[in-house]
């Protein structure tokens, strides 16, 4: 699919992989705000992983996997996406290059470490970012990248050191864009069986890692840190408010987002529920946000002054028992 | 979150660049704010990088103490660790962990040099000493096996 018709625009998004997405819907025609990507994709999720450590931290997710929101759309949509990976890196660029020479926007899965134009204070080894490669001026791609406010440029080498880092993640060259976007969907019919699939998958997991009892299990394992070392605890706890502010969440780890998704949405289908719901999550993104900051207060403690780790604790299974609340009252959406 | 109390604390660890945030406006109705960060943020990237950074030093100090191996620096200076590194060459990391001894370093094939060399993005003679060291550490880095 292509649109040479239409110069591709760039837009700075707060997440990268629902960003592309709604760059990516908004060049061919179907307008889609970031939010509306992310809500619809219903890959808003919380998972806390004890036994997969990534840099020596276990994994702490308020999202579904990476590709989870391409993947997502495209069922929920009914898009048609062409999503491609390579073994040999330089198949890699070759199909790359042939796809932008015949005007299509790519997506890309790459590493954030080795994307030249990240300042260093940012590069970390992560696996799973997003962007769109939307031409080449010789040895140069020209990329929006949604987390950046105007679109870059990369070296082609450097994009293909990037696009085949091998690892937890690998993106394996990752390309995909468009094949067909339908002109109109059915908002009316896919929103609340989406909503409420999401808000059972929050409440209802099977696994006591993952939802709801996901953020109850990590309140508890803070309130286990006591017994830790002092470092490694300070250490965890600056993990999981990287994990919520730090990797572009829109704020509070994709809850306000997703609050501003249930608004978007409330406003479409004149739905009161859904209007009540947005400004729930508000105020639980709100919460979330406190316990970053009461993390990061227990961070800068000085060596012999005490970490209460049993308000942190606390704290978290307040903002679980909120979040609860959210997703019950979404349940009562009629689908 | 409202907008007007949406952070604009000019953090280091942005440098100069601003991420988009979800805020609500005087109406309740959400738009996405351009920040330039809040400082909780930039005090656990901050932690993150400093952990980093003292993770690199005492690599550092190890190796002019020829207790381990230049590759030993790099893994730590390009931000990885055994796992990752692992990941990147594909070796295990037993393997890895004999690489980190002197000796077995200074005897490793220009083959496994130029594995490590590309996964760490860096020369195969920048591999075989500390950047800023003035010490060769690696004065057998022209064998070849």
């Amino acid at each position: 699919m292509n649109n040479r018709t239409k110069p591709f625009e760039h837009g700075h998004f707060a997440h990268c992989e629902s960003g592309v997405m709604a760059l990516m819907m908004r060049h061919y025609g179907l307008p889609l705000s970031e939010a509306m990507a992310f809500g619809l994709s219903g890959a808003l999720m919380f998972a806390y992983l004890p036994f997969v450590k990534l840099g020596g931290m276990p994994v702490i997710a308020y999202r579904a996997l990476p590709k989870a929101i391409i993947k997502g759309l495209r069922k929920n949509l009914g898009l048609k996406m062409k999503m491609q990976t390579f073994s040999r890196p330089q198949q890699g660029t070759t199909a790359l290059n042939r796809l932008l020479a015949r005007g299509e926007i790519v997506g890309a899965q790459t590493s954030v470490f080795w994307l030249p134009y990240f300042p260093p204070e940012m590069r970390f080894h992560f696996n799973a970012h997003n962007l769109i490669i939307y031409g080449r001026e010789n040895d140069e791609y020209l990329i929006s990248d949604p987390v950046f406010e105007r679109p870059v440029r990369c070296a082609v080498s450097a994009l293909q050191k990037a696009r085949f880092v091998k690892g937890v993640m690998a993106p394996r060259g990752l390309l995909y864009y468009p094949l067909k976007v339908p002109e109109t969907i059915d908002y009316a019919r896919i929103i609340p069986r989406i909503i409420r699939k999401t808000a059972r998958k929050m409440l209802k997991t099977p696994v006591p890692i993952a939802g709801i009892r996901g953020i109850l299990a990590l309140s508890r394992k803070i309130g286990k840190l006591a017994g830790e070392d002092r470092r490694y605890a300070k250490l965890f706890l600056g993990h999981i408010v990287r994990m919520q502010e730090e990797i572009g969440t829109g704020g509070a780890g994709f809850r306000f987002i997703y609050a501003s998704f249930l608004q978007e949405a409330g406003l479409l289908l004149n739905n009161k529920t859904l209007q009540e719901t947005s400004r729930m999550m508000t105020a639980v993104g709100d919460q979330w946000r406190e316990f970053a900051s009461l993390s990061v207060r227990a961070i800068r403690l000085k060596k012999e002054r005490p970490l209460d780790f049993t308000a942190l604790q606390k704290k978290l299974a307040d903002v679980a028992h909120a979040e609860a609340a959210v997703y019950k009252k979404l349940l009562t959406l009629k689908a | 979150m409202k907008e007007s109390h949406v952070p604009q604390q000019n953090i280091s660890t942005y440098a100069n660049n601003k991420k988009a945030i979800y805020a609500t406006d005087e109406n309740g109705k959400y738009h996405l704010v351009a920040s330039t960060g809040w400082e909780v943020e930039e005090a656990v990237t901050q932690q993150a990088l400093k952990e980093l950074e003292r993770l690199t030093d005492n690599a550092r100090r190890r190796v002019l103490a020829g207790e381990v191996s230049p590759l030993y620096f790099h893994m730590y200076d390009r931000r990885m660790d055994l796992q990752v590194l692992s990941e990147a060459t594909g070796m295990s990391k037993w393997r890895l962990k004999r690489h980190f001894k002197p000796l077995i370093f200074k005897r490793m094939s220009h083959k496994i040099r130029k594995r490590y060399a590309d996964a760490l993005g860096i020369s195969l003679d920048d591999l075989g000493r500390l950047p800023g060291s003035g010490i060769a550490l690696d004065t057998t880095k022209e064998r070849r096996e």
